[in-house]
C-alpha cells in the first residue's frame, strides 16, 4: 500500500546490528503510523515494567503515510518509549523536517534496541546506513551538533539529537530536531542519553508515492483552502501566523484561568508583558513553518544581547507560561532566553519553568534555603534565575542535580510533593483546571501524564472552537473529552499537525489518508482508531503498575480555591466527571477496560494484570 | 456608567490597548462594537469580567469588556 514505504529500521545498539524490515502492514492498518503504531510496537516489544533508563527500553521513532506527501501541515513524526519521568508509555511528536526525511530515504520507522558502549549516531543516507561514532560530539550542544554533522555528512541532510541534557540523563530531556523542533515531553531524550545515542542524521531522495492521486490532489486542495480561509489557522494574517501560540496569554489571563506563582492564583498582572502581542511587536524577526506546513505558526525571535545574542526558535504558549507566568517572571527577553537553552540543551522547557517556580515556593515557604539553592535565594519573578538554573539543570550542576528531576521527584525529597504541580509525575502547562474544569480531568485522565494537547478542552471551553462550552460546568465534559482525546489520537498517528484540528475535521483527514493510502475508513472508523489507541496506552500503563490512583490531580486544584474571577471559589470536581468518564470509555470503576472493549478494539492484552 | 474596554491582537491596531469610557445605561456589547467600527464577523472572543457573553450582553457599572479576534494555540 502507498503511503507508508513498508520498511522499517531496527538498530541494535548492542552488537550494532541493522536490519530492514517489513513494516508489520496489520497494524498500520489498525494504528496508522506515528504515535499509534510506534505505541504498539513497543506495547508488542517490551516489557511496560521495565526500568524506563535501562538497555530493555526501547526507543521508537515513526512516521505516518501522509509524513513526507505534500498533504497538508502533515510533516510530523513521533518517537515512543517507557517514559523515565512518568513512567508511563511515553510518546512525544515533533514537526520541522525530519520525519519527511526519513519517509524519503525509504523508512516509516526506526527501533534502536539495547544499549552502545560509547557514543554513537545512526546515519541514513538511502540504503546506506551505519552507526557511527560520536564521542567528539558528547557534551556538545543541540546547536553545534547538528552544524558539525552537517558538516561531516550531507550538508542538506535532517538531524535528530540529544543535548546535555539527554546524555546527563535529566528526566525531562527533549528529543531535538532541525535545532528548534522537539519531541519535547515525556524524557524521550533521557532514553536516548541511556543508549549513549547522541544523534540520528538522515538524507533520503526517494518521494513518497499515494495510491490515489487525483483524489488525493483533490482532499488536500480542499483542506488547505479551509486552513487559509480561517482566522485563526491562514497561513497570511492568521492568528497563529501573526502571534504564535502565545497569542493565549493574554486570553487566559483575562478568563482568570493562568496559572501563576506555581498555580498560587490564576491572574497575572504582568500578562501583558509576556504575551504573543508583545513579542510579536518587540521581538518577532519572521514566522516559521514545518513541511508542507501552510500555517506557520513558529517563532524566530531576536535576543538583542548577552552571551545569547542572536536570531534564534523562540517559545510557544505553554514555555513562555511555564517561565512567565508561573515562575512570576514578567521579563519577555529572560523568558525568550531560558527558552532558547532549554533547545540547545535539549530539555522540555515546560517541565523545566515549572520545575523551577515549585522550588521558588518551597523557598518561599521555607521548605528550602540558599544552603540548598548553592548559596541563592529563588524568589517569584528572579529573571535572571530562569536562565541560571536551567542552564545548571542541564549540566546537573549544584541545586541544578536536583531540579534535573523534576517538580514531583524534589517536592518529595523536601517532604513536600503536594506542591509539586503534576499529573503521574509530569507538570501541568498553562490552564487553570479549577477554572477550566474539562481540562482538569483531561490532564487527570491523560496516559502520558501532566500535559494538554491529549485532550484540549481549552479549545472548547475557552476559545469556542468547534462550539462554546460553559468552563464551570462539569456537564457532558466526559463524553466531550473522550472524543477530543480520541480524535487527537488519530491526528496524531496521521502525523498531521493537530492545529490543523481548529479548521478541519474528520471528513477532510478521512479523504487525504484514503488518497494517499487507498484506506476507506468511516467517521466512525477512524474514531474507533483513535480509540483503540487510547486504550492501549491505557493498557501499557496497568501493566506498569500504575492504578486509579494515579488518574488525579495535585491537592491544591482538589483543595483549593481559585481566588479571583468568574470561578472564584472553585476547585476541580473530578471525582463526578471522573467516574462518568471511566462509564464512557467502557471501563470498570477501577478504570480497567474490560475485555469486550477490548475485542471491540481489537487489542489483545498482554497480561491478565489489567483484569 | 463607566466601563473598561480592552483589545487583543490586531484589534488593537489603529486604536489601542485599554480604554475607559462613560456609557448609557443599558448599552450592549453590540453597541461598543459599533462605536469602535468591528465588524461583529470579526470577534472571535468577549468576556465581560473574565466570563463569556454574546454581544447582545447589557453592560454594567464598572465592568471590563475584552475583546479578541478568533484565536487558538496549545
Amino acid at each position: 500500500m502507498k503511503g507508508w514505504t513498508e520498511k522499517l529500521l531496527r538498530v541494535n545498539l548492542n552488537n550494532k546490528t541493522i536490519k530492514i524490515e517489513k513494516l508489520n502492514m496489520d497494524n498500520a492498518k489498525l494504528y496508522i503510523g506515528g504515535r499509534g503504531l510506534g505505541e504498539k510496537y513497543l506495547y508488542d516489544e517490551i516489557d511496560p515494567k521495565i526500568d524506563a533508563l535501562s538497555p530493555e527500553n526501547k526507543l521508537i521513532f515513526m512516521t505516518g503515510p501522509l509524513t513526507g506527501t505534500y498533504a497538508t501541515c502533515a510533516g510530523r513524526f513521533n518517537v515512543s518509549a517507557k517514559a523515565p519521568l512518568t513512567g508511563t508509555i511515553g510518546s512525544s511528536n515533533s514537526g520541522g523536517h525530519f520525519g519527511p526525511e526519513l519517509k524519503f530515504a525509504g523508512y516509516d520507522g526506526i527501533i534502536f534496541e539495547g544499549k552502545s558502549d560509547s557514543p554513537v549516531y545512526l546515519h541514513i543516507n538511502d540504503n546506506i546506513i551505519e552507526i557511527k561514532d560520536a564521542s567528539h560530539l558528547w557534551g556538545k550542544d543541540v546547536m553545534e551538533t547538528t552544524d558539525i554533522l552537517l558538516e561531516e555528512n550531507e550538508e542538506d541532510a535532517k538531524v535528530a539529537c540529544i543535548g546535555p541534557a539527554g546524555e546527563n540523563l535529566v528526566l525531562f530531556a527533549a528529543i531535538m530536531n532541525d535545532k528548534d523542533r522537539a519531541a519535547g515531553r515525556s524524557g524521550l531524550g533521557a532514553v536516548m542519553g541511556s543508549k549513549n545515542l547522541k544523534a540520528v542524521v538522515v538524507k533520503g531522495t526517494n518521494s513518497i508515492g499515494v495510491e490515489i492521486p487525483a483524489y488525493f490532489n483533490k482532499s488536500i486542495k480542499e483542506a488547505r483552502d479551509k486552513i487559509k480561509n480561517n482566522p485563526v489557522t491562514a497561513g497570511n494574517g492568521g492568528g497563529l501566523s501573526t502571534y504564535g501560540t502565545q497569542l493565549l496569554v493574554n486570553i487566559l489571563n483575562e478568563s482568570h484561568a493562568l496559572p501563576t506563582n506555581n498555580w498560587q492564583k490564576s491572574k497575572f498582572e504582568d500578562a501583558e508583558k509576556i504575551s504573543g502581542e508583545f513579542l510579536a511587536e518587540n521581538y518577532l524577526i519572521r514566522h516559521k513553518a514545518c513541511f508542507a506546513c501552510s500555517i506557520g505558526c513558529g517563532r524566530v525571535i531576536k535576543i538583542p544581547d548577552g552571551k545569547y545574542k542572536g536570531i534564534v526558535g523562540g517559545p510557544e504558549y505553554e514555555a513562555g507560561w511555564s517561565y512567565g507566568a508561573s515562575c512570576g517572571v514578567n521579563d519577555m527577553n529572560s523568558i525568550d532566553i531560558a527558552n532558547y537553552v532549554c533547545n540547545m540543551m535539549g530539555m522540555d522547557p515546560i517541565t523545566m519553568g515549572s520545575t523551577i517556580a515549585c522550588a521558588m515556593e518551597l523557598y518561599e515557604k521555607g521548605y528550602i534555603s540558599e544552603k540548598d539553592l548553592d548559596g541563592k535565594k529563588l524568589i517569584f519573578g528572579d529573571a535572571e534565575g530562569i536562565i541560571e538554573w536551567t542552564e545548571k539543570t542541564a549540566k546537573r550542576e549544584g541545586f541544578g542535580d536536583i531540579l534535573a528531576l523534576g517538580s514531583y521527584r524534589m517536592a518529595e525529597k523536601y517532604g513536600h510533593s503536594e506542591l509539586s504541580m503534576t499529573v503521574k509525575k509530569q507538570e501541568m502547562p498553562a490552564y487553570d483546571g479549577r477554572a477550566i474544569q474539562g481540562m482538569g480531568l483531561s490532564y487527570a485522565t491523560s496516559n502520558r501524564g501532566g500535559c494538554h494537547v491529549r485532550g484540549y478542552l481549552t479549545s472548547t471551553e475557552v476559545l469556542g472552537i468547534p462550539i462554546k462550552t460553559d468552563p464551570l460546568s462539569t456537564e457532558g465534559k466526559a463524553t466531550l473529552l473522550k472524543t477530543f482525546q480520541d480524535l487527537t489520537a488519530l491526528i496524531d498517528s496521521a502525523d498531521v499537525c493537530l492545529f490543523t484540528s481548529f479548521a478541519i475535521g474528520l471528513p477532510e483527514y478521512a479523504s487525504m489518508l484514503r488518497g494517499a493510502t487507498g484506506l476507506e475508513l468511516t467517521n466512525e472508523e477512524m474514531m474507533l482508531v483513535g480509540e483503540r489507541i487510547w486504550n492501549l496506552e491505557k493498557l501499557f500503563n496497568l501493566e506498569a503498575g500504575l492504578t486509579k490512583a494515579d488518574d488525579t490531580l495535585p491537592p491544591r486544584l482538589l483543595t483549593e480555591p481559585v481566588s479571583s474571577g468568574p470561578s472564584k471559589g472553585k476547585v476541580t470536581e473530578l471525582d463526578v466527571m471522573l467516574k462518568e468518564f471511566y462509564e464512557v470509555r467502557g471501563w470498570d470503576e477501577e478504570g480497567i477496560p474490560n475485555i469486550e472493549k477490548l475485542e471491540e478494539l481489537s487489542i489483545e492484552p498482554k497480561s491478565e494484570l489489567a483484569y | 456608567m463607566d466601563i473598561e474596554v480592552k483589545l487583543f491582537a490586531y484589534f488593537r491596531i489603529g486604536r489601542w490597548i485599554s480604554k475607559r469610557f462613560s456609557v448609557a445605561d443599558g448599552v450592549i456589547v453590540k453597541d461598543i462594537l459599533k462605536m469602535l467600527s468591528i465588524n461583529e464577523n470579526e470577534i472571535g472572543i468577549v468576556l465581560i469580567n473574565g466570563t463569556y457573553v454574546n454581544i447582545e450582553t447589557p453592560l454594567k457599572n464598572g465592568d471590563i469588556l475584552a475583546i479578541f479576534p478568533p484565536a487558538a494555540g496549545g
